[in-house]
C-alpha cells in the first residue's frame, strides 16, 4: 500500500515528563525508517522547524492539568485526522493524578517559592475525558516498538498488535516463575495490561502496573489474595494508586481500600 | 531391571553429551525448580524438596541426597515442543513484488532427564493434537522428532497432584526411551533403570550397570507405591462428561468468576494446552512483513473474537469453557480427556482456583438433584 505523501505527524505535550515522546527519539534501528515514512511537521523535542497544520497524525504526551491544557487539547483535535494519546499520563492522568486524593493548593503553597503565579486546575485529567481519542498506548514509559507498531499499522491499514491481556501472560511465555507463588511476592500483574515483556517479575519483582488495567480484571480477588498474603490495606490502596490511579477500575479499588485503611486496623491489629 | 550407582549418574548425562544432546534437567531457577540447560548431575537439586499448594510453592532442603525427591515445577516439555513463540513466515519486499521466506525450523537436539509420567502422558496428547491430524505441525514435529527421553518415576507426589484419579502416573509406562526409579535407603543411593525404546536399549549398553537384585526391584517398587499413595488432590472421572454437561448453566460459574482474576497463568502453566494466535507486523516502510505463533489462552477477550465482538464477555463464560473442555469436551475431541493431573494449574494459579474442587462441587450438585429427584424432595439447593 503505497500512500502519495508522507503523512504529516505532529507531537504534543501536556503535563508529563517527557519520557514517551522521547521514545520516539529512542527507536534507534526504526528511527531512520519512521523518518522516512512520516513528515515530523511538529516536534519541539527533537526539531525546530514547525509546519502548520492539520495534522494526520498527533501524538499526544501528558495530561491536562491547567485550564490552558484544557484550550489546547481541543485545538490540537480540531487540526488532527487522528489522534494518538502516548503513556499513563496521557491515557490515565499519570502520577500527578494523585494530587485528585489531595488537596492541590496545599501542594502549590508548600513546592513553590511563589504560589501566586501558579494556576493550575484542582484536578488532573486524561485526554480522553476532553476531545476523541482513536488509539491509546500504554505504559509509564510506553514501550517504543508499541510506538512504532501502531505507527506502522496505521500506516499498512491493519490493526496494531497491542495486547489487551495481563502481564502473567507474557511472564509465562518467557518462563518466568510467578513471584507471587514462588516467593509470595504481591504482583499486579493479574490485572495490569501486558506491553512491558514481563520485566519486574523477571527480575524478581512484583509488577507495578505501569501499563494499568487489563481487560476485564478482577481487582477485588487480587486484593484479597495479598491480604491473604499480609499486605496491609494503606499499601494496597498505594498499590492502585501510583502512575494509572485514576483509571476506572484501579481507582475505585484504590479508594475502596483506602477507605478500610482510614477506617482503621492494620492486620496486625486485626490478629489480636 | 538393571542398576545404576548414584556415583555413576553422571555417565549417562556424559553420554548424553557425547552423543550430542543438549541435557535438559530440572534445576532451580528464581525459588522454583524449572527444566534448564545442565553440565552434570551437580547442576540438579540434589537435596530439595518442593511443597505445593493452591497459588503457593515453596523449596526445602531436606536430609536426603536425592535428586528426584519432588515434583513437576512451572515449565513443562511444552515450552521446548512447543515454543512461546514461533515465526511461520517472512515477506519481503513491496505491493507486487514480493518474496516469501520460510523460516528454517530451529530443533535442537536435546535429552530431558527426569520427564515425570504426567508429563510424559501431557506429550502424547500433545502429539495427538500437533503431530496427529492430516496436518502435522511442523515445528513440533521437528523439535519432537529430535529429543531422548530418560523418565523418572515420582518418589512423592505432590499436594496438588492427581495423576493416580486420571490413570496417567505415578509410575511411567509409556513414552519414554529410558526410566529410572531412585532408591535411597541404608546408605545406597542407586537408580533401578530400564530401556522403552530401541534408542534407550542402546544406550543401557554405554552404561556401567548390573542387573537388579529381587529386593532392589521390590524397593524401586516400593517408591511409586509410596508416591501412588500420598496423592494430595484426587478426581472423580466417572461420568465425569455428563457432571460438565448438564451443569453448562450453574451458578457456579458465577462464583468462580468472582475469584478468577482471568490471568491466563492455569492455560500457559498447563502442559497440554495448545492454543495460539497467529500475529502479523510489518515494519514501518512495508518493505518486510513477519507472521508469527504466539500462545493463547481461553481467557483472554480476544481468544473469542469473532466480527462484532467476543463470544465469551464474561469470565464466568470462560472458567467454564475451560474446565469443560479440559475434563469432557477433550474426550469426545480427541478421546482421551485434556488433563493429566499433574496440579500446575492449581499451583500456579495465583489465587489458587483448583479444578479438583470446582469439578466434585458440580458432582455434589448433581448426586444431590438426582437424589432429590429419586426421593421426590421439593426446592433445589443452588449448589
Ligand atoms: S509474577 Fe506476576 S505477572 Fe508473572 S505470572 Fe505471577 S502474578 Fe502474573
Ligand atoms: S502428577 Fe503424578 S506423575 Fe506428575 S508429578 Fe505428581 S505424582 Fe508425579
Ligand atoms: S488441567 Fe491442570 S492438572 Fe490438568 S494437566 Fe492441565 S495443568 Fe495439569
Ligand atoms: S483460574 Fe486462576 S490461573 Fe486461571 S485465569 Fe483464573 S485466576 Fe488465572
Amino acid at each position: 500500500m503505497h500512500t502519495p505523501r508522507k503523512p504529516k505527524l505532529a507531537v504534543w505535550k501536556f503535563a508529563s515528563c517527557d519520557g514517551c515522546q522521547l521514545s520516539l527519539l529512542d527507536c534507534e534501528d526504526e528511527l531512520l525508517a519512521v523518518a522516512n515514512s512520516v513528515s515530523i511537521a511538529y516536534f519541539p523535542e527533537a526539531t525546530r522547524a514547525e509546519v502548520d497544520g492539520p495534522y494526520d497524525i498527533s501524538l499526544v504526551e501528558g495530561s491536562i492539568s491547567t485550564g490552558e491544557d484544557a484550550e489546547r487539547i481541543q485545538m490540537i483535535r480540531d487540526e488532527s485526522n487522528l489522534l494518538i494519546t502516548i503513556g499513563a499520563c496521557a491515557t490515565s492522568g499519570g502520577i500527578q493524578g494523585l494530587r485528585n486524593f489531595a488537596n492541590v493548593d496545599h501542594y502549590i503553597n508548600t513546592v513553590y517559592a511563589h504560589p501566586e503565579y501558579i494556576h493550575t486546575l484542582r484536578n488532573v485529567s486524561p485526554i480522553s475525558q476532553h476531545v476523541f481519542v482513536d488509539y491509546e498506548v500504554r505504559g509509564c514509559p510506553i514501550n517504543k516498538y508499541h510506538l512504532v507498531e501502531v505507527l506502522s499499522a496505521h500506516l499498512a491499514g491493519r490493526r496494531p498488535n497491542i495486547p489487551s491481556y495481563s502481564v502473567c501472560v507474557e511472564c509465562k511465555r518467557r518462563g518466568t516463575p510467578c513471584v507471587m507463588v514462588a516467593h509470595g511476592t504481591p504482583c499486579m500483574g493479574p490485572v495490569t495490561q501486558a506491553g512491558c515483556g514481563a520485566i519486574c517479575p523477571a527480575y524478581n519483582r512484583g509488577c507495578y502496573g505501569c501499563y494499568g488495567p487489563s481487560e476485564e480484571c478482577n481487582t477485588q480477588a487480587l486484593s484479597a489474595w495479598w491480604t491473604k498474603l499480609g499486605v496491609e490495606d494503606a499499601d494496597i490502596a498505594r498499590s492502585y494508586r501510583s502512575y494509572n490511579a485514576l483509571s476506572g477500575v484501579f481507582r475505585r479499588e484504590g479508594s475502596r481500600y483506602a477507605k478500610k485503611a482510614a477506617a482503621g486496623a492494620t492486620n496486625e491489629e486485626r490478629r489480636q | 531391571m538393571q542398576v545404576l550407582m548414584r556415583e555413576d549418574f553422571d555417565t549417562l548425562i556424559e553420554k548424553l553429551q557425547g552423543a550430542d544432546y543438549e541435557v535438559i534437567a530440572p534445576r532451580i531457577r528464581e525459588g522454583a525448580i524449572v527444566l534448564d540447560t545442565v553440565d552434570s548431575a551437580g547442576d540438579l537439586p540434589a537435596g530439595w524438596t518442593d511443597e505445593q499448594e493452591g497459588g503457593r510453592y515453596t523449596l526445602h532442603r531436606t536430609d536426603s541426597p536425592s535428586l528426584f525427591h519432588y515434583t513437576v515445577g512451572p515449565t513443562s516439555l511444552k515450552s521446548f515442543l512447543y515454543p512461546s513463540r514461533s515465526l511461520l513466515c517472512r515477506v519481503h519486499g513491496g505491493h507486487n513484488d514480493f518474496d516469501v521466506e520460510e523460516p528454517e525450523i530451529e530443533a535442537p537436539q536435546r535429552a530431558f532427564v527426569g520427564v515425570r509420567a504426567c508429563e510424559l502422558h501431557a506429550m502424547a496428547i500433545q502429539d495427538h493434537v500437533f503431530a496427529g491430524g492430516r496436518h502435522p505441525d511442523p515445528v513440533y514435529t521437528a523439535r519432537r522428532n529430535n529429543i531422548f527421553l530418560v523418565a523418572v518415576n515420582c518418589s512423592k507426589a505432590g499436594n496438588t497432584c492427581f495423576c493416580a484419579s486420571m490413570g496417567t502416573g505415578p509410575e511411567a509406562t509409556a513414552h519414554y526411551d529410558l526410566v529410572l526409579t531412585e532408591v535411597v535407603e541404608d546408605g545406597t543411593h542407586y537408580f533401578l533403570i530400564d530401556a522403552g525404546t530401541k534408542a534407550g536399549r542402546s544406550m543401557l549398553d554405554e552404561l556401567p550397570l548390573r542387573p537388579a537384585r529381587a529386593a532392589e526391584e521390590e524397593a524401586g517398587a516400593a517408591v511409586v507405591r509410596n508416591a501412588a499413595g500420598s496423592m494430595g488432590r484426587s478426581l472423580d472421572t466417572e461420568g465425569i462428561e455428563d457432571v460438565f454437561f448438564e451443569n453448562l448453566e450453574n451458578p457456579l460459574w458465577q462464583e468462580v468468576a468472582e475469584r478468577c482474576l482471568t490471568c491466563s497463568n492455569c492455560t500457559m502453566a498447563c502442559p497440554t494446552c495448545f492454543c495460539s494466535t497467529v500475529e502479523d507486523v510489518s515494519t514501518i516502510d512495508n518493505d518486510m512483513a513477519e507472521r508469527w505463533r504466539v500462545w493463547d489462552s481461553c481467557f483472554t477477550t480476544n481468544f473469542s473474537y469473532v466480527f462484532g465482538g467476543a463470544i465469551r464477555k464474561a469470565s464466568s463464560s470462560r472458567y467454564r469453557h475451560w474446565i469443560t473442555h479440559k475434563l469432557a469436551a477433550w474426550q469426545e475431541q480427541f478421546g482421551t480427556p485434556g488433563c493429566v493431573g499433574c496440579g500446575r494449574c492449581i499451583t500456579w494459579c495465583p489465587v489458587g482456583i483448583d479444578i479438583t474442587e470446582e469439578a466434585a462441587v458440580l458432582r455434589r450438585q448433581k448426586e444431590t438433584r438426582q437424589g432429590e429427584a429419586r426421593y421426590g424432595a421439593g426446592t433445589r439447593t443452588a449448589y
